[in-house]
């Protein structure tokens, strides 16, 4: 009894470590960002402001373009997250239903894509979307994440689980295979529908790379792209950094709250049931 | 209702060796009530999914009141089908699940309406019409399934395995609930069950399946009776018939021979059975028609067989007595008795099958000779 209090102490401990690393830098930064000094890194480091400010938070919105930021973040992120969902679905549904010449060569090029480094894509990828005109545009910024591979096997996992009774049942009701697409398997696969938006909205709404590529005017830029910006070489104004970075963080972290089931089944079942 | 005419049907999957369906011919009349019986792998369902248009057909002709069905999606079969798994929709009420197929025929509202709430009338289940197929029992959920079926109306009403997911009580009332609804539908019915007692007692005639083939097309009581060939005669049936290999000599008259006995025909057969002389053959008795001698005085029997109890199963109104034949240890076979004959296990006793009832297949083709 004694050996296995002792052990769950020990491993309350090792958890208690193991949050402090993951959500210690997040506190800091919490913490910066309600500094009124602006030189934070100064020995010792103040784990807690002296004189706490809301000041950063105001001058976020006031000093930088931090609405037009948000606004090319929200535009790009819905987009993106409603058009995985669908493509994901249409596709994943074709690939788990239908039988068609080559279904099987399609789904293991598409796959392979997978094992390509998303690095070594950006500079066709730019090549392409340069001599589309779309570079600094939002086609540029929006397009090449409208569908995710991994989304696509994601949902024909899914949809492979749903039993072929349902399918036929439905096709002897009357049912076309968009309707049947549409009407039935859309709505019962709502938990893998949700994992997808959630991790497309994450990847979107964080993406820094793509952005930092394709775009080089401010106007154009979004929120992690435009904070990275504030980065100088000599100054950096940290409690604004921080203050834009918390309000960054604080969608994704809604979201995670709010839907917290979906992320830990899409984790657990990789949408097999969803 | 509707004829369904199959004729030369044949279904080869893709990369299959062998045909799931070798060349079915069946005509099934209006208004009839068809089942499809056979052992795992037979191809019954196979032979309802073609018939339903959810797998093509290879070769043959499938008609249904006299139209060509063979190119027609399940849509425009004017069917309807129930499944083993219920297939409800899981995200629709009850109502909403019987009324799918008419709104996508654009029946007007009034009428679903009508026709949906006429079929919950007839299932018994108008009390769920607002629940959803997670709130149901399995029999509640199949009654649903039966109901969207009837709503439409459909030309032919086709069952798979309809009852293979409920309990043997629920089992045996739906089983009467379906015959019923039969009468009342005037439908013609296919349905497809691996339970030869459903088979039975549902199906005005009854189709037996083997490895694709038809091996029999016939009424109940035909099959049990007279079944075409050993397969028939051993599916048919519980227990099933008893069978022993031996061979039909003929001297001064026709005998089956055997390493457990040797008895000669009854005169009745003797004619028929001379031609059959040197031939290996299968003696197959039900344990239905074997008698007791010294019980049964009255009924005309073979030549009697002594035999030794060997073991008993009584089931309340008759016990089951197992039996051997005192040359042939290995086999054991089967006969019905009144549980009020008590019989004890080692007892010798002299049997006999009922003349009638004696029947005969070729060893080779196991057709019935």
């Amino acid at each position: 009894m004694k050996k296995l209090k002792v052990q769950k102490i020990i491993f309350l401990v090792i958890l208690g470590i193991m949050t402090l690393i993951y959500i210690g830098p997040f506190l800091f930064s919490l913490s910066i960002s309600f500094s009124g000094d602006k030189n934070v890194f100064d020995w010792p480091i103040k784990l807690l402001p002296n004189a706490p400010t809301l000041e950063n938070y105001q001058n976020v919105w006031s000093d930088l373009p931090f609405g037009k930021w948000l606004f090319n973040s929200v535009l790009i992120t819905t987009i993106q997250t409603i058009s995985n969902v669908f493509f994901a679905a249409l596709a994943g549904f074709t690939f788990a239903r239908l039988t068609f010449p080559g279904r099987k060569i399609i789904f293991t090029l598409l796959l392979s894509s997978l094992m390509i480094p998303g690095i070594i894509l950006l500079v066709p990828k730019f090549i392409v979307l340069n001599e589309l005109s779309m570079i600094n545009s939002y086609s540029g910024l929006i397009l090449p994440g409208l569908v995710g591979v991994t989304n696509i096997f994601l949902m024909k996992q899914f949809f492979e689980t749903i039993p072929k009774d349902l399918e036929q049942a439905a096709l002897i009701d009357g049912c076309s295979y968009f309707r049947l697409f549409w009407q039935i398997f859309i709505p019962i696969s709502k938990p893998a529908l949700a994992a997808v938006a959630i991790y497309t909205f994450q990847g979107s709404w964080n993406e820094f790379l793509w952005p930092v590529i394709v775009s080089y005017t401010e106007d154009m830029y979004t929120l992690p792209l435009g904070m990275a910006s504030l980065r100088h070489e000599l100054l950096t104004d940290w409690p604004l950094l921080m203050a834009g970075t918390i309000l960054i963080s604080l969608p994704t972290l809604a979201i995670f709250i709010i839907f917290q089931r979906y992320f830990v089944q899409g984790v657990a079942s990789s949408g097999l049931k969803g | 209702m509707a004829t369904i005419e199959i004729s030369h049907l044949k279904k080869i999957y893709p990369n299959a060796e062998t045909a799931t369906i070798k060349d079915a011919n069946l005509t099934i009349n209006d208004k009839e009530f068809i089942v499809l019986v056979g052992p795992s792998g037979c191809g019954k369902s196979t032979l309802l999914r073609m018939i339903a248009g959810l797998e093509d057909i290879t070769d043959g002709e499938l008609k249904i009141d006299d139209n060509r069905m063979n190119e027609l999606s399940p849509k425009d079969r004017d069917i309807a089908m129930v499944f083993q798994n219920y297939a409800l929709y899981p995200h629709m009420t009850v109502f909403e699940n019987m009324a799918f197929g008419l709104k996508l025929r654009k029946v007007p509202k009034a009428e679903i309406k009508q026709k949906v709430e006429r079929a919950a009338e007839i299932l018994d289940i108008t009390h769920l019409l607002n629940r959803r197929p997670k709130d149901m029992s399995g029999g509640q959920r199949q009654r649903v399934a039966i109901g969207r079926a009837i709503v439409r109306n459909p030309k032919v009403f086709l069952f798979d395995e309809p009852l293979s997911n409920l309990d043997a009580a629920l089992r045996v009332q739906m089983r009467a609930e379906i015959k019923k609804l039969h009468k009342q539908l005037d439908a013609t019915i296919v349905y497809v069950t691996h339970d030869q007692i459903e088979a039975m007692t549902m199906g005005d005639r009854i189709v037996v399946l083997k490895d694709g083939n038809v091996m029999q097309f016939d009424t109940p009581m035909n099959l049990f009776n007279n079944p075409a060939n050993k397969f028939v005669a051993g599916f048919i049936g519980s227990p099933s018939m008893n069978f022993i290999a031996g061979k039909i000599n003929v001297e001064d008259e026709a005998v089956f021979e055997s390493k457990d006995l040797k008895f000669s025909i009854p005169d009745d057969m003797q004619p028929s059975m001379k031609v059959y002389n040197g031939k290996e053959v299968y003696f197959g008795f039900r344990p239905e028609y074997i008698y007791d001698k010294n019980i049964e005085k009255h009924k005309r029997l073979s030549q009697t067989m002594v035999a030794t109890v060997e073991n008993l199963e009584p089931i309340g109104s008759e016990s089951f007595v197992y039996f051997r034949f005192k040359g042939n240890p290995e086999e054991l076979y089967c006969f019905r008795s009144n549980s009020s004959h008590e019989y004890t296990i080692g007892e010798d006793i002299e049997i006999g099958v009922d003349v009638e009832r004696l029947r005969f297949f070729d060893k080779a083709t196991e057709q019935r000779l």
